[in-house]
């Protein structure tokens, strides 16, 4: 179809006359739709049972990059935020799922230009004779550069009852680059709550530093409970009526037990569920196995556990 | 005299921002890149003093550019030179290589000349700057 080419030019003229009078106006809905926030959100919420702080605490860095990034064509400007941030909770809360998952978000949301994870821990960072700690450290923060650098068990960073220990040292390059090249990368440091608490005590720079102190809390048993659905689902198995609710009891009564250490040892439940359900296969020389009993996990699969037992009496231990 | 060698022999020396781009370019070719200076700017001076060891496994340029800016702090008036390693095999060469500092004062070379047995004519060039002993150049 032809154009009237002379009409044209007119009716976007009229369109885009501004009012001299009208308050200059962003579209918040087409900032959200060109970056995949609400995506990277939505399957935040899909994959990741409870964590209700640690979804909130995200939910609002997110909000505060986009409004950035409003901000930004008003010629506002307010530097970079800081998202440095320490993950503090029991054994097998998530610390390092959501750290991995971290990057990517941080990434969707243009923060950070690369994205990608470099996990280390204390040897990656500490060197063993002098001057030996200072490029190794170096070394892995350039690595992080444009990424998310984590730093797991954190608080072994620093051994107080070693005066000459190398830690300090890697600890104060880390400081120096936290507060210097904070657009470059975000450090995640990582550990358990009381361990954090006195590694921050007697690093008071490097808890001010850090601007998001997120804490783990420990799983519901329904939340536990869907975990495992879940990594059931991942790994293509499935529970029946019956084992299901066994798995309810066993983990009511594994909690109770000591060394829990929440979705961890529910993957660990259902690897030894696993075992026994191959070995059930294996024994009973079945002729032919339909799928369906390849993918079912039946209630004895899970009852055979020494959990079971050992709440019948006697003594308590990981089974 | 401008001291020129290199990929970018022939275009003026790159801003920051160029040579960031160059950086991010070799990367997602997946090069390393190393930093290299001398005051000794001999055109048959091949072998620079490397700066700290090739940066393998980066995946952005601001580690090579913290790294340059440390390198120019240290040796604010020699040569700096900015490589890129290939490390395919087959190829396990230099892909790229430029200047990315100079010192203010480039005195360049001198010709001198050789009698030679047979009344042969020999040439040589000398930098000026290398009358002065290492260190104490520029």
């Amino acid at each position: 179809m032809i154009q009237p080419y002379f009409q044209a030019p007119e009716a976007e003229d009229a369109k885009q006359a501004p009012d001299p009078h009208a308050e200059p106006s962003v579209e918040i809905e087409a900032v959200l739709r060109e970056s995949r926030v609400e995506e990277v959100l939505e399957r935040l919420e899909r994959e990741l049972v409870g964590l209700r702080p640690v979804k909130t605490r995200i939910k609002e860095i997110a909000a505060l990059l986009l409004v950035d990034k409003l901000r930004r064509q008003f010629g506002l400007n307010a530097g970079p935020p800081s998202l440095h941030m320490c993950f503090t909770g029991n054994p097998g809360t998530g610390k390092t799922t959501v750290a991995l998952r971290m990057a990517e978000i941080l990434h969707a949301l243009g923060y950070s230009r690369k994205g990608h994870l470099v996990a280390v821990t204390r040897d990656d960072l500490v060197g063993q004779y002098i001057g030996h700690t200072a490029p190794k450290t170096r070394e892995v923060l350039k690595r992080a550069m444009g990424g998310v650098l984590f730093i797991d068990e954190a608080y072994y960073l620093y051994k107080p009852e070693n005066e000459r220990d190398y830690g300090q040292e890697a600890i104060e390059i880390l400081l120096q680059v936290m507060e210097n090249q904070r657009d470059d990368l975000v450090v995640i440091l990582a550990g358990y709550k009381d361990r954090m608490q006195r590694f921050f005590e007697s690093n008071p720079g490097m808890s001010s530093r850090i601007a998001h102190h997120i804490d783990f809390p420990d799983y519901a048993e329904d939340e536990l409970l869907a975990i495992a659905e879940l990594m059931l689902t991942e790994m293509q198995y499935r529970l029946d009526e019956k084992a299901k609710r066994t798995l309810v009891e066993y983990i009511a009564l594994r909690r109770q037990q000591p060394h829990f250490a929440n979705a961890r040892s529910i993957r660990n439940a259902l690897d030894r569920a696993r075992l026994r359900h191959a070995n059930r296969l294996f024994a009973s020389r079945k002729g032919a196995l339909t799928r369906e009993d390849l993918i079912t996990i039946a209630a004895e699969d899970i009852r055979a556990s020494r959990v079971f037992q050992n709440a019948r009496g006697g003594k308590s231990h990981e089974a | 005299m401008r001291l020129t060698q290199g990929t970018f022999s022939f275009l003026p020396d790159l801003s920051d921002e160029q040579i960031r781009a160059q950086i991010e370019y070799c990367l997602t070719n997946g090069w390393a890149v190393s930093l290299e200076h001398t005051d000794d700017p001999h055109p048959r001076n091949t072998y620079w003093e490397m700066y700290g060891n090739p940066m393998f496994d980066l995946k952005d340029a601001a580690g090579i550019m913290a790294e340059l800016q440390a390198c120019r702090k240290t040796f604010p008036r020699h040569y700096i030179k900015l490589n890129a390693f290939d490390s395919t095999r087959g190829v396990e060469s230099l892909r790229l290589s430029f200047i990315a500092q100079r010192p203010a004062q480039e005195p360049g070379f001198m010709l001198l000349r050789e009698e030679s047995k047979g009344r042969t004519q020999r040439y040589t060039l000398r930098a000026y700057a290398t009358d002065r002993p290492e260190g104490q150049r520029y």
